[in-house]
């Protein structure tokens, strides 16, 4: 069986914990082990402590990637800014100049990061470690035809040299993920750009990352997409609870239910509505009828 | 000598030679210096998903960091509207590493003071729990619901460890320059 450190980093625990109980369910599923990472931080977010110092953001990311190597495992994550994070410190330290640094500070702490994680999306270990074929054969609720619109997230893709996954203008791993399922991958306007979040701009200035989910929402609802579906849990916290915030200041009417890549293959793998924790999103799911499901 | 050579005289390298120096901890020189290559075509502002919002122009802050305008391109509130969503880096036909320079100037800016007082509770947050983000108790009881301990198993349930990342951003010098910040 193969196995994964889970990295939660902030937002899949503290906000959104039905990402976490639906990765974790549906990996069980999937024969894949997960093992805690007992003692982890904040990965530290790349846009904000990644803006506010870059060397304190290297070290407090290598003692995460740290907790892994002793664990002898690969780290998997379920948010791109975790990804972001740990897989570009992962790459940054292969350099041998650049781990002896870091480790100067480790030291200080008994600790030592070697460069030997691998940092993978849960997206990732779906389409690799368990692929689209085998994920045919398990399904048991087909999406039948449901209009699906795939938010990538920024972090997942770029910068391409470090993610590796092609093209950052027009993917298609997760739109393939959507087919195979038995779903309908609708294009929308402007479907690359950013939820709005990153870079501390949450934070600091919600109104203008809320400004970014609302295009967002207004093209996706122009294609007549019934559900966003998204791989990264800072980017389901714009869009889910934005589109919450969005309705309270009166600036959107109707909201469309947003999805997270483990819940809406897990719906299809037959796992009830309720364990995958979809009464807990903000914006409810709506299309669960669509597919003959319903929250019991 | 006419106006325009006096003005070419007149820029500084120091602020193009502190970023370079900066990041240089965490990236490669050669990269960094990819600063020099910007021929301000503009492709990274008319991609730039802010900047259909904001005044924030990645071309102008590339420009300023060349001209040594480090005042003007550290004290804008708008070199914080980057959502760092890296289209600009990807789309540069100079391949300028424009996002990650945006980040090296944000933590001039942050060392020199210019920062936003969200961003000084977040990183106060972190000081206090190791997240970027506090425990709700709802968010406790959906935990329990959903079959999950209702203290996730990171720094918030191991004393230790969180104590062991406080000192590490104190190594930092992150800690110190948080401090001088909060003044």
């Amino acid at each position: 069986m193969k196995k994964y450190a889970y990295f939660l980093g902030c937002i899949t625990p503290l906000r959104y914990p039905n990402i976490e109980a639906s990765t974790k369910i549906v990996m069980r599923e999937l024969g894949i082990q997960l093992l805690e990472m007992n003692g982890a931080s904040c990965c530290p977010a790349p846009g904000v402590f990644g803006s506010f110092d870059l060397f304190n953001w290297l070290i407090l990311a290598a003692r995460n990637l740290a907790i892994a190597e002793n664990m002898g495992v690969d780290i998997t994550v379920t948010c791109n800014g975790c990804y972001g994070t740990l897989q570009e410190a992962a790459y940054i330290l292969r350099n041998p100049n650049k781990r002896s640094t870091i480790n100067e500070t480790l030291a200080k702490e008994g600790l030592s990061y070697e460069g030997n994680v691998e940092v993978k999306h849960i997206t990732e270990v779906i389409l690799d470690d368990i692929g689209l074929e085998k994920i045919k054969s398990l399904i048991k609720v087909p999406l039948n035809g449901l209009k699906v619109a795939v938010h990538y997230g920024c972090h997942y893709l770029k910068p391409r040299k470090i993610r590796g996954h092609g093209s950052a203008e027009r993917p298609t791993f997760l739109d393939e993920l959507v087919e195979a399922l038995g779903g309908e991958a609708v294009d929308y306007k402007d479907k690359m750009m950013c939820c709005g979040a990153g870079g501390g701009v949450r934070s600091a200035f919600s109104d203008l990352a809320l400004r970014y989910t609302l295009d967002k929402i207004r093209n996706i609802q122009a294609a007549e997409g019934d559900c966003v579906l998204n791989p990264c849990a800072f980017c389901h916290f714009q869009l889910d609870t934005g589109q919450k915030e969005l309705m309270e200041s009166k600036r959107l009417e109707k909201p469309v239910p947003v999805v997270f890549v483990t819940q809406l293959l897990g719906l299809s793998l037959g796992i009830p509505v309720e364990k995958l924790g979809l009464q807990y999103n903000k914006v409810p799911p709506y299309y669960l009828e669509k597919i003959g499901l319903k929250i019991a | 000598m006419p106006e325009m050579s006096k003005v070419l005289l007149s820029i500084s390298k120091a602020f193009q030679e502190e970023i370079v120096s900066k990041g240089s901890k965490i990236f490669d020189v050669e990269e960094l210096l990819t600063l020099n290559s910007c021929i301000q075509c503009g492709s990274c502002v008319g991609s730039c998903p802010s900047g259909r919002k904001t005044a924030w122009r990645v071309r102008l802050i590339i420009r300023e960091a060349q001209l040594g305008l480090r005042e003007r391109a550290l004290s804008k509130d708008e070199l914080w509207h980057c959502t760092t969503c890296y289209t600009c880096q990807e789309r540069c036909p100079r391949e300028v590493m424009t996002t990650d320079i945006v980040r090296i100037i944000r933590n001039i800016a942050f060392e020199e003071g210019y920062v936003q007082p969200r961003h000084v509770l977040v990183a106060e947050n972190f000081f206090k729990t190791g997240h970027s983000i506090p425990m709700k108790e709802e968010i406790k009881e959906m935990r329990r619901d959903l079959g999950l301990n209702e203290i996730p198993p990171t720094t918030l349930a191991y004393r230790k460890s969180l104590e062991e990342v406080k000192r590490l951003a104190e190594y930092s010098g992150f800690k110190e320059k948080l401090e001088k910040v909060k003044k």
